[in-house]
């Protein structure tokens, strides 16, 4: 309400100005009204954020950006066009397919509310959303992955095309495995932080999983 | 017959003096284990837990203290584990020592749900992975064979392991406390499931390995797997069950290996494509149209290799 020490009350002179409510900690430097500003920069601001993290996530550094400004916008497009991309899959009869999109879907924010409640159950210090956008950002290498077995796929889906699709997702893995270790981390007990890290090794493998046995129709 | 204050005086001094006898004299807790009494530790504990069950079934009931049941940190407490620890659970889960009681020497009070929870989750993906993977062999024989993830495997598995990992130790538990009236003692809920969790830790390389197509060495490995985690399950429940009388003893001790190699042995049958010289059929989610479906519906003797038109029988 630091706006409001602005404003004076007097009789005569009618009362002006804008009533500024603080947006939170993602803007603190901003002090005036988005209401008025055009369409294009409220989706840019956030479009620049999520890529800003995206970033982050591809060339990890331990920077706390990723952990101070979480939002779920990215996990969010990640695990649906994951999802997307993992549908057309062969099947015989449905059982004998791969997953359904729900069964991806709830998979992946299940799998990380999971790994959420486990690490601060063993005593860490970060907090459940900052953990979840760490887990969904750390999907990004996956699904590239996924971009690139489907295209692998389109060429040919013998020995060859296996092996280039096994690297591949066997890399990324790896990636996705370092990157939210290296966020993660920081906030766990010292003598535990090996309990923390191997849900989150489980969770990349069972989706690397899934990526590796798609077969196209 | 002295006077009131003499009387007080000599109180007084009598107490000084029994104080001076035994200077570090302290009080007991549950769980403590003095130094130089190793060897006889089995019965005061035993005797103890009554008073510490019922402490913890308080909380775990939740009747009657709701509110620390709905808190976070009352969960907490069955997460206060380091790494080494849960590597030392998982050792002393596959080593039976006749001395050694799983529950008293490796639990020690402090029973977990992160191993019990995580080793389940661990064994669900393995066998659910190394079952998909076994089919693959399957394309040796019949190249017209189309590779399918059966993803609901995954599910099946999951409902086994978990319903196993939680409901037999609820038996056991309720079981053996009906059974405390008559001289058996009872650990609590939560140890019961951590030491079923943790004995299921021995399945896991046995999972993977199953992978490799020599049947031999299957049956072997889930021998082995079998029998060391079954002794341990033994061992940690026998001590209680010993003064309930011999029968009960033996059926609860039999009940409990048994269930556990059961298993064993239902898992590798379901999930695992069978090597082809080992004959039994697998059950449904396995099959395929065509000729390689024929072959799994037609009942198999084993050791008896049935030829189909079209299929090559691997002799």
């Amino acid at each position: 309400f630091a706006g409001l020490a602005d404003v004076s009350i007097s009789e005569d002179i009618p009362v002006e100005g804008e009533i500024t409510v603080p947006v939170g900690s993602r803007s603190p430097d901003e002090d005036y009204s988005t209401l008025d500003e055009p369409v294009r920069d409220t989706i840019m601001r956030d479009l620049k954020a999520v890529g800003k993290k995206f970033v982050h996530v591809m060339y990890p550094k331990k920077s706390s950006a990723l952990l101070r400004d979480w939002d779920l916008w990215g996990p969010l497009v990640l695990c649906v066009s994951l999802a997307l991309m993992l549908q057309g899959g062969s099947a015989d009869s449905k059982d004998d397919g791969g997953p359904q999109f729900a069964e991806v879907f709830v998979i992946i924010w299940f799998g990380a509310v999971v790994i959420t409640l486990n690490s601060k159950l063993l005593g860490g210090t970060i907090s459940f959303f900052q953990s979840l956008c760490v887990l969904g950002y750390c999907v990004l290498p996956l699904t590239v992955a996924m971009l690139v077995c489907r295209l692998v796929l389109l060429a040919g889906s013998g020995t060859i095309s296996f092996i280039i699709r096994l690297i591949v997702v066997v890399a990324m893995f790896g990636w996705s495995t370092l990157a939210s270790t290296a966020f993660l981390a920081d906030s766990q007990p010292p003598n535990r932080k090996a309990l923390v890290v191997y849900p989150i090794f489980l969770f990349y493998f069972v989706i690397s999983w899934m990526i590796l046995t798609f077969t196209p129709q | 017959m002295a006077a009131p204050g003499e009387l007080r005086f000599q109180e007084f001094e009598a107490a000084a003096e029994l104080l001076s006898a035994t200077p570090d004299a302290t009080t007991p807790r549950a769980g403590e284990q003095r130094p130089g009494h190793a060897a006889v530790d089995v019965e005061p504990e035993d005797a103890e837990p009554p008073g510490d069950d019922s402490d913890r079934t308080e909380l775990l009931g939740g009747q009657r203290q709701p509110r620390s049941f709905w808190t976070f940190e009352y969960y907490q407490a069955f997460f206060d584990v380091d790494t080494q620890q849960v590597l030392e659970r998982i050792k002393g889960s596959v080593t039976p020592l006749p001395g050694k009681n799983f529950v008293r020497h490796r639990l020690r009070n402090n029973p977990d749900l992160y191993g019990p929870f995580w080793i389940c989750a661990t064994l669900v993906f393995a066998l659910a992975v190394s079952g998909n993977l076994s089919h693959l062999t399957e394309k040796r024989t019949s190249p017209a064979y189309r590779y399918s993830p059966h993803f609901h495997t995954v599910t099946i598995a999951a409902t086994l392991i978990y319903c196993y990992a939680w409901l037999v130790p609820l038996a056991l538990w309720g079981f053996l406390r009906w059974r405390q009236s008559r001289g058996a003692g009872a650990y609590t809920f939560l140890e019961t499931v951590c030491v079923y969790g943790y004995s299921l830790s021995a399945y896991v390389p046995a999972a993977v390995l199953w992978l490799i197509p020599a049947a031999w060495l299957q049956w072997l490995l889930l021998a082995v797997a079998a029998l060391l985690s079954a002794s341990v399950l033994a061992l940690t429940f026998w001590p209680l069950v010993r003064a309930d009388g011999r029968a009960t003893a033996l059926a609860v001790v039999a009940a409990v290996v048994s269930l556990h190699a059961l298993l064993a042995v239902g898992c590798k049958l379901y999930f695992y494509q069978q090597p082809p010289s080992a004959g039994p059929a697998p059950s449904p989610p396995h099959t395929t149209p065509g000729a390689e479906g024929l072959r799994s519906r037609v009942p198999q003797l084993p050791g008896v290799n049935v030829s189909l038109p079209g299929t090559h029988p691997a002799r």
